[in-house]
């Protein structure tokens, strides 16, 4: 018997009890469905986390003021202020492995441009810290080393501040006040998108260190700052950067052995990691939910085949004593079983696609749905089908034609 | 004229647990092409048994049977299910139909487990329903025939691979007496054509359209009027 026709015939037996056709499918949706949008957004999440990567600039140590604690790491805000421009420029200077080091100070408040005003995040540094986060400017110039020395009144707009303030204006050349303090506009930076723990990084001015300093932020002593961004040479040197930037602040700050030190260092590699890690985690347990669930379906669509054959033992007898033979019987099971897996699988793709579209919409990540991920559901849904079905096939099958047609 | 069939000495033996039922006990006929025999005899003298075995259903215990000049026993399952497709044709009592299928298709069944490309399949379908007289009802369900009807379905199911044989157990003993006629009218047609029947009946009167009549009684044969 012909391909064709054995397709037939099973699509014929599937449509007569088409309710009970979905419901048997149901299961195969569902963990078809959950295996794409697993996919989906498991990929979505790793290109994030690598746009990520690419958006804070790679090999670098964050040095914050306050200690760590035994329990793991605490925050730099609040912590005591202790660390200092200098601290920054001996960092540069004396660690080898360093690259660049760029201390900044973070404060907030309000901007004001003609009737417009906008409150942000106001970070005072140096020019290395556009060089270490690989930050160029959009239009206008960046801050320069000049601007740090002269405490120049100069500002550069992250993207969002300036959609506020300006709408679609040109804002180079423009006077802002920032905290009450006019600053004239120099460059608007390039777009950076989220940071990995959600913020929107355009939505920053950026000053030079020194100005902020003396005109943004209160503090006890005027070359204090907020934390020390450090870029080590290259991606194996990061652990030898770290422990020489710690070798010197600990000599700088004198902290002797066995005295908790006043800053601490973290290492954004290491966190991403994690992130990574826990994306991971996510997908894994997707796909355990996905398996059982395709395993599920998988029993209930052997269920189905074993009632279907024993509701047809008449037509398997009608078919045996017309001459079919009983791996045409056979076939013909396997088919109806796979083509429910398989309609099951389709419909179950395009669902997970749906799901992961809505997803990745909602987290505004992109939507990847790989035509890897679709062929691994459609083969998976055609294994279910055999692997499943099999059994009720050669059961139907193995029938004996007189006793077939005698069936009631 | 030759043998179509050729039974020699055929017994059939049912083993139930500790228990032994022989429904055939050494049975000897031969059918020659172009013939029309009614199988007669008490219920329970082993006549279904017998046509199960000329239709290749069943395996005689022992015994030997020639069909169309091949010996039968012995044969794979796949090679039995080759010869009921193309050299037999069954009509039962119960029709066994496909449900939900029409006339057509179901006329259509043994070509499509011979291999028979579609177009073909669809005309010789159709001009085997024209031959037991549906012309018009093809894409009738069985449920939308009336039982006469439906047994020509069964019938022209049976002719549509030009089989040697047409093997009809009891073809009437669902239907009433007028619709009995038209069949059995039907059966005497395709006779005068050439093709040879074998039918089981507990009715004289239909018994009589055969022009051969064998009588079974306990599992052997007490006439013949061959
Ligand atoms: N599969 C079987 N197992 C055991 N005994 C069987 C089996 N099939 C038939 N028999 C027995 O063989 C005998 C003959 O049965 P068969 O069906 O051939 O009778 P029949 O002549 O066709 O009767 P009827 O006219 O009622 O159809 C019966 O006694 C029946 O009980
Ligand atoms: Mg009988």
């Amino acid at each position: 018997m012909d391909f064709i026709q054995t397709l037939k015939i099973a699509l014929r037996a599937l449509r007569t009890n088409k309710m009970r056709s979905f419901l048997t499918m149901l299961g195969i949706i569902i963990g078809i469905a959950a295996v794409i949008a697993m996919m989906a957004v498991g990929a979505g999440a790793r290109h994030v986390i690598s746009q990520q990567i690419a958006s804070i600039g790679s090999n670098i140590i964050l040095v914050l003021p306050g200690s760590t604690t035994s329990g793991g790491l605490r925050t730099g805000s609040g912590g005591a202020q202790t660390l200092t421009s200098d601290d920054g420029k001996a960092i540069m200077a004396e660690c080898p492995s360093v690259d660049m080091a760029a201390p900044t100070v973070r404060s907030s408040g309000l901007i004001v441009y003609g009737n417009m005003n906008w409150s942000t995040v106001i970070m005072g540094t140096t020019p290395e810290m556009f060089a270490i986060r690989e930050w160029g400017v959009d239009n206008g110039r960046s801050i320069e080393q000049q601007d740090v020395d002269s405490a120049a009144k100069v500002c550069l707009l992250g993207q969002t501040v300036a959609e506020n303030l300006f709408g679609s204006a040109d804002p180079i050349g423009k006077i802002i006040r920032i905290k009450k303090v006019p600053f004239t506009v120099i460059g608007l930076l390039d777009r950076k998108g989220q940071s990995p723990q959600g913020q929107d990084q355009d939505d920053a001015v950026f000053v030079p260190l020194r100005t902020a300093q003396r005109n943004l932020v209160r503090a006890h002593k005027p070359n204090l700052v907020g934390a020390i961004m450090v870029k080590a040479k290259s991606e194996e040197l990061l652990g030898k950067a770290e422990e020489e930037v710690n070798a010197l602040l600990k000599q700088r700050h004198r902290i002797t052995n066995g005295k908790e030190p006043d800053y601490s260092t973290r290492n954004l590699s290491e966190i991403l990691a994690v992130a990574e890690q826990s994306s991971k985690a996510m997908s894994l347990l997707l796909g355990v939910v996905a398996s059982i669930s395709l395993i599920v379906g998988g029993i209930g669509i052997m269920n189905i085949m074993l009632v279907s054959v024993t509701e047809r033992t008449r037509e398997i007898g009608i078919r045996m004593a017309i001459g079919a033979r009983r791996n045409d019987i056979l076939l013909q099971f396997l088919t109806e079983a796979v083509l429910l897996t398989m309609i099951g699988g389709i419909t179950g793709i395009l669902l997970g696609a749906v799901g992961a579209t809505v997803v990745s919409n909602l987290l505004s990540w992109p939507t990847l749905i790989s035509v890897e991920s679709i062929s691994i559901a459609f083969f998976f849904s055609a294994v279910i089908g055999i692997f499943f079905g099999f059994y009720p096939a050669r059961k139907a099958a193995s029938l004996n034609p007189i006793d077939a047609l005698r069936y009631e | 004229m030759s043998s179509v069939i050729s039974l020699t000495d055929i017994s059939r033996v049912f083993v139930m647990g500790d228990q032994q039922f022989a429904a055939l006990k050494g049975i000897s006929f031969d059918v020659t092409q172009g013939e029309f025999v009614a199988i007669m005899g008490a219920s329970g003298s082993g006549k279904s048994t017998c046509m199960n075995v000329l239709g290749c259903l069943d395996i005689p215990t022992s015994g030997r049977y020639l069909l169309d000049g091949v010996v039968v026993g012995g044969m794979s399952t796949n090679q039995l299910a080759d010869i009921r497709n193309r050299k037999l044709g069954f009509v039962f009592q119960g029709f066994n139909l496909l449900a939900r299928t029409p006339a057509v298709e179901n006329v259509e069944l043994p070509l499509i487990y011979s291999g028979v490309p579609p177009k073909e399949r669809r005309s010789r379908a159709l001009a085997a329903l024209e031959m037991v007289g549906l012309s018009g009802k093809e894409k009738n369900h069985p449920s939308q025939l009336s039982g006469g009807q439906q047994q020509r379905v069964a019938i022209a199911r049976a002719l549509v691979n030009s089989p040697a044989v047409i093997l009809a157990d009891e073809p009437t003993g669902n239907l009433d007496s007028s619709t009995s006629e038209e069949i059995m009218t039907l059966f005497t047609t395709l006779n005068r054509q050439g093709i040879t029947i074998i039918m089981v009946t507990h009715e004289p009167d239909v018994a009589a359209y055969a022009g051969r009549r064998i009588t079974f009684k306990d599992g052997l044969i007490v006439s013949d009027t061959h």
